[in-house]
């Protein structure tokens, strides 16, 4: 028996995506005008793309950890500490346009990333925090932290190579849409193509029955809590590089709650299990998406918020199913709390 | 000797005296009864909204919305008053209002749900925010009367000290909070669902109801201390406050609360936020030091205190194999 | 000691559920001032019973009198309100909240709106010197005591909503012999206060010595009701398991392995884990396979969960292949050889989100690690021969596990464990659920394993099957290896007489 067509996990992001590229259409067509200029593709959708990928990378890395029943809430710190550790090393060096500086920066900033991850990923695993607790310190020390590299100031960089990251072009695409496309690639590969995929979608939905069959939680685990920290690593030296600076205080300011809200829209459950990588580049897509069109269509960008409230909450009541037994028997809900969830067989 | 549930109450009020003692060793004019009552001028919003999160995490949720529905509520009173002209009579009880049902409504969605409080109040969050840009993208000043008094009106004490207004009405917060806690069955319901859900629905509870009323009461200290900070600030601004749900929950768990529910006091939320005011307080004196080492030694903080409750539960209780 | 008039008179009991004749013609009643003990194997309808006599289920017929007059229950809530409370095995209290708080949630006594702390707390106190006979700091947080307290707090909270039919569910499963006394002294002075107390329990031993009355179900029947002292040990078991002990004497017996001259694969000696099993030997050797045999609690799991590493054990050592080692992880059992069917297959065997396929190579790839993954077509290969040799049935390894009927996820975990070619297998109830065509097939498969060279430790709780299968057959009591059975013991009379002992 297939799921019905509507319950299927990326309908709804697909519909709302489709329903918001038809305003586009209705109201500002330019909206899917693309110019080719200087050996560069312009325009709305490649500006999404472009600003998505940061949001994109992050949601990847925060896919593995929900599935794992998990979350990271650190992912925001960790974007603002990996830009301000590549801007502290490229601002002291000789050359700041040196190739070797450059990637000697952005080694660093990833190092330190994982690092990071790897503490986010012993407090779970190792000390058995729970997820959102654990990474809530790294999310309130994690600014400090950045401000710390920075000594408290914006650091401003002049430097092509690490401007390339961020700001540079590809074949006609911006860099960094390569660079989101990459990190899907090698996510899906390593989720798909080994079996870590199923570990990690087994230890989510039945942590006892995977134990029982032998599989490593503790290692993979961390491996996902620093490959999420890897993820906002990279995605804060884009941001930073974009701008050529780095802003301990700002940068990647709740990037977390997008990220997370990407991954529930592509349909990952936030109570862990299967996962779907391309449902979150769907989600991070429509979150872009959602921002553009409300630019574009000349509203005023504080509705941005006021619409993703309602975004979060219409998929929350979708996936709920409380909500979508309310719906199909039309009669007064009663929560499954405040009785006994009546178990089919004695 | 000491009773154990009160030990992580004791660390917490411990650490603020021996942080104030610190100060006071270290700085000329730190060890002063006003540089104490600065940390509740300064902090008294804080403490409002700190106490409505206390009772959240009490029953085992968490408010991410807080921090918005303080710079919501500034921005309504700062839109009707300045622009609209009403008298603030009118504007503060609505205002209040708006708290309460906010937060009640989230209770609902939560309970009638099932949702996760985390998601719930996290669209809360953007919500708040969202519509204070609706009403304006910049501030909106206050000068009425009413406000400015407020904010200028010391309190002298006996001894040459003095005190804000605003201090006094978190005080009497923090009074209501501990009598509800402890002395209704509001109160004890919150402890019991914290503790352990599922037997409290079993015990016969009303989990439900109970719910809906912590997040209310949380919409009210959230709107309540917006109304506070209004009379610091004298304005409305939609980036107010931002980032502040963390600082209460921060203060929330340096107070001793567990973040998994059922165990905690109000007291120490009080002691939390004081630990916080007195961190900024010794940076300020320090004069050299940027105020981003708060959030620093504030994460260190939690961290220490979180780890201090892993190893407190993980002993209590036995250690199951899978 | 017992009135005339039974306080609770259950008739005619029937609850039907999509596929299960739960409750099929039940009658149950009980007495004020007695203790009456009900009893039943696994599918017996013991928990469906007290579900509706506690308002969980509504019957589909029948008639439930309560102290007279008919009683038809909507929740939970309304039986504690009609005055039938249960106490879990689980503590359903708030072990945060202080013992009297726990007594009196919900009605805490209360001073011109303010709760009145010293009055709850001496209500506490008298409530349980005077009801219960127990003397106990009752400011100080319920998780501060033991499970054996918390229970008396439990009842104490049942007692305290004017409870006159109070239900224990499994009480003494936790407890140690001191504190199972002391709960059967409160038992007896509740008894005295006029109070019925239905008492579920898997402790033979433990239903001699406390109850009255005994009931007993049997495949959602009713079997009887007796007065304890008038039943005989062996006929309880008897009439618990189905088998009349005359007609047996005619069974085939299985014909003993020659005796075994190569060292055992496992040697377990003095084994145990407090709270699970009481140290016991064991020894199992290849090609043999060894039967566990004993009422439902009575520790057969405990036993192989401490083989299989997912407990520890508390005392005693573990020999595997001449080497003595200490399982404290499944993953080190795995690696050693030892595979675990176990018994849960909903909160320890399946994967929900995963499909057929996954779930039969998830042991197998685990222990390849996570980089040398099976290939997609390897995989589909396993799966298509393991849906085949045990009839997995839908026959799609793409379908998702959650869709498939119990018995056909439990094929799927023990293909799982097949898959693995284990050096000993350890099966839990492995034919649970699944037809009689397809237990048979099993239980060859297990035989022809055994033949091959595998250690297997087989758990059942049907009789027939463990005699049919087994070489050797420990017996256990009240989580307690009791007796070994080799050769001409194999037989079911022998294994019942063991298992009721006296």
């Amino acid at each position: 028996m297939s799921v019905r067509w509507w319950n299927k996990p990326l309908f709804w992001p697909l519909a709302v995506f489709g329903l918001l590229l038809l305003l586009n259409l209705i109201f500002k067509p330019e909206f899917f005008a693309i110019r080719y200029q200087n050996g560069h593709l312009y325009g709305s959708l490649i500006d999404i793309l472009n600003f998505g990928s940061p949001l994109a990378i992050v949601a990847i890395g925060m896919t593995l950890v929900i599935a794992t029943r998990g979350i990271d809430l650190s992912v925001g710190s960790l974007v603002a500490i990996s830009g301000a550790m590549a801007c502290l090393t490229i601002s002291r060096g000789d050359d700041q346009h040196a190739l070797s500086l450059v990637l000697t920066a952005v080694l660093l900033a990833l190092l330190v990333s994982i690092a990071l991850g790897l503490w986010n990923g012993l407090l779970v695993a190792g000390a058995g925090i729970q997820p959102i607790i654990a990474t809530l310190i790294l999310m309130v020390a994690g600014r400090g932290i950045a401000q710390l590299i920075t000594s408290g100031q914006i650091i401003t960089v002049t430097s092509k190579p690490y401007n390339f990251i961020g700001a540079g072009w590809l074949m006609t695409l911006p860099f960094s849409v390569y660079l989101a496309a990459a990190v899907f690639l090698f996510a899906a590969w390593m989720t798909r193509k080994t079996s870590l995929g199923m570990f990690i979608e087994a230890i989510g939905c039945n942590p006892t029955a995977s134990r029982l069959a032998g599989i490593r939680s503790r290692s993979i685990l961390l491996a996902v809590y620093m490959f999420c920290a890897l993820c906002a690593g990279i995605a804060g030296l884009i941001t930073s590089s974009n701008v050529s600076s780095a802003d301990g205080n700002n940068a990647g300011l709740w990037i977390e709650l997008d990220a997370i809200l990407a991954v529930v829209i592509g349909g990952t459950s936030l109570s862990g299990g299967r996962f779907s990588l391309t449902g979150t580049l769907a989600g991070a897509l429509l979150i872009q998406t959602l921002t553009t069109t409300i630019y574009m269509l000349g509203v005023p960008p504080e509705i941005t918020l006021v619409v993703k409230a309602f975004v979060v909450l219409a998929v929350c009541l979708i996936q709920s199913p409380s909500f979508r037994r309310s719906l199909t028997r039309g009669i007064p809900w009663s929560p499954a709390a405040s009785g006994q969830e009546v178990s089919r067989h004695g | 000797m000491v009773d154990r549930k009160y030990i992580p109450l004791l660390v917490t009020i411990g650490l603020f005296i021996l942080m104030f003692l610190a100060g006071s060793l270290r700085y000329p004019g730190f060890f002063s009864l006003q540089v104490f009552m600065n940390l509740l001028i300064d902090n008294a919003f804080l403490l409002i909204v700190a106490v409505g999160m206390t009772f959240v995490i009490l029953s085992g949720g968490i408010d991410l919305s807080v921090g918005s529905v303080v710079a919501l509520t500034t921005m309504l009173s700062a839109s009707l008053i300045t622009e609209a002209g009403w008298p603030p009579a009118a504007v503060i009880p609505l205002v209040l209002a708006v708290g309460i049902l906010f937060g009640w409504m989230m209770g609902a969605i939560i309970h009638y749900f099932q949702i996760q409080p985390f998601i719930v109040t996290l669209a809360g969050m953007f919500l708040a925010r969202g519509l204070c840009y609706v009403i304006s993208i910049n501030t909106i000043t206050i000068s009425h009367p009413f406000y400015t008094h407020m904010a200028l009106a010391k309190i002298r004490l006996p001894g040459g000290s003095f005190i804000s207004i605003s201090v006094v009405i978190a005080l009497l917060v923090v009074a209501l909070a501990v009598y509800l806690a402890h002395y209704t069955r509001f109160g004890r319901n919150t402890y019991a669902i914290g503790g352990h859900e599922s037997s409290a629905v079993l015990m016969g509870l009303p989990v439900g109801r109970t719910k809906m009323l912590v997040y209310a009461f949380s919409g009210f200290c959230s709107s309540l201390g917006g109304v506070v900070f209004t009379f610091y600030m004298l304005s409305g601004y939609g980036l107010h406050t931002v980032g502040l749900e963390l600082d209460a929950i921060a203060a929330v768990v340096i107070g001793g609360t567990l973040l998994t529910g059922g165990s905690g006091y109000v007291i120490g939320t009080f002691f939390g936020v004081l630990i916080q005011g007195v961190i900024q307080t010794i940076i300020t004196f320090e004069g050299t030091l940027s105020s981003w080492w708060t959030k620093m030694v504030i994460g260190l903080l939690l961290f220490l205190f979180i780890l201090l409750q892993r190893i407190f539960t993980a002993r209590s209780t036995r250690s199951q194999s899978v | 000691m017992s009135e005339n008039r039974p306080m609770l008179q259950m008739s005619g009991i029937h609850k039907r559920f999509p596929g299960v004749h739960a409750l099929n013609d039940v009658r149950f009643r009980m007495f004020a001032g007695e203790v009456h003990a009900l009893m039943g194997e696994n599918g017996a309808g013991k928990s469906t019973l007290i579900k509706v006599l506690t308002g969980v289920y509504p019957v589909d017929e029948g008639s439930v009198e309560w102290e007279g007059r008919p009683l038809h229950l909507r929740s939970p809530l309304e039986a504690q309100q009609a005055g039938i409370s249960t106490v879990y095995q689980e503590i359903n209290l708030c072990p945060n909240l202080s013992v009297a708080e726990n007594i009196f949630i919900g009605r805490e006594p209360r001073k011109f709106g303010k709760i009145s702390w010293k009055a709850m707390n001496r209500a506490a106190e008298a409530l349980l010197a005077e009801r219960l006979n127990v003397k106990l700091d009752v400011t100080k947080p319920l998780d501060t005591y033991s499970v054996a307290v918390q229970q008396l707090v439990a009842i104490a909270r049942a007692l305290n909503i004017s409870a006159r039919l109070l239900i224990l569910d499994e009480p003494t499963s936790s407890l140690d012999r001191d504190e199972t006394n002391k709960l059967f002294e409160v038992m007896r002075h509740l008894k005295k206060q006029g109070l019925a107390i239905l008492f579920v329990t898997h402790f033979l031993d433990q239903v001699y010595e406390v109850s009255d009355r005994i009931t007993i179900l049997r495949n959602g029947r009713f079997v009887g009701e007796y007065l304890t002292d008038e039943l005989p040990r062996v006929e309880l078991v008897q009439k618990m398991i189905g088998k009349d002990l005359e007609l047996l004497g005619g069974m085939p017996k299985r014909t003993a392995a020659p005796g075994e001259a190569k060292p055992p694969y496992l040697r377990a000696s003095g084994l145990g884990r407090k709270g699970g099993v009481e140290p016991f030997d064991l020894t199992i050797g290849s090609g043999e396979i060894v039967g566990l045999a004993g009422l439902l609690g009575s520790g057969r799991t405990e036993t192989a969960r401490l083989l299989f590493g997912a407990d520890r054990a508390d005392q005693g050592r573990l020999v595997i292949e001449g080497r003595e080692i200490r399982l404290d992880s499944p993953r080190k059992a795995i690696d050693r050889g030892i595979a675990f069917c176990s018994e849960n297959r909903k909160t320890e065997g399946i994967i929900e989100d995963l499909t057929v396929r996954e779930n039969i190579i998830l042991a197998l790839q685990a222990h390849r690690g996570w980089f040398r993954a099976l290939s997609r077509r390897r995989q589909e290969e396993i799966a298509d021969e393991y849906i085949r040799a045990l009839d997995i049935k839908p026959p799609d390894p793409e379908q998702f596990i959650r869709n498939l009927s119990g018995g056909n996820q439990q094929k799927v975990i023990l293909a799982r464990w097949l898959l693995m070619n284990p050096r000993l297998l350890i099966l839990d109830e492995p034919t649970r659920g699944i037809d009689v065509g397809a237990k048979a097939e099993i239980q060859k498969l297990v035989l022809s394993l055994s033949g091959e060279g595998m250690a297997v430790l087989f758990i059942s709780s049907e009789l027939e099957e463990v005699v049919r299968v087994s070489s050797r057959i420990a017996v256990l009591r009240d989580r307690r290896h009791v007796r070994h059975l080799t050769g001409d013991d194999i037989q079911q009379t022998t294994i019942m007489q063991a298992i009721a002992g006296g």
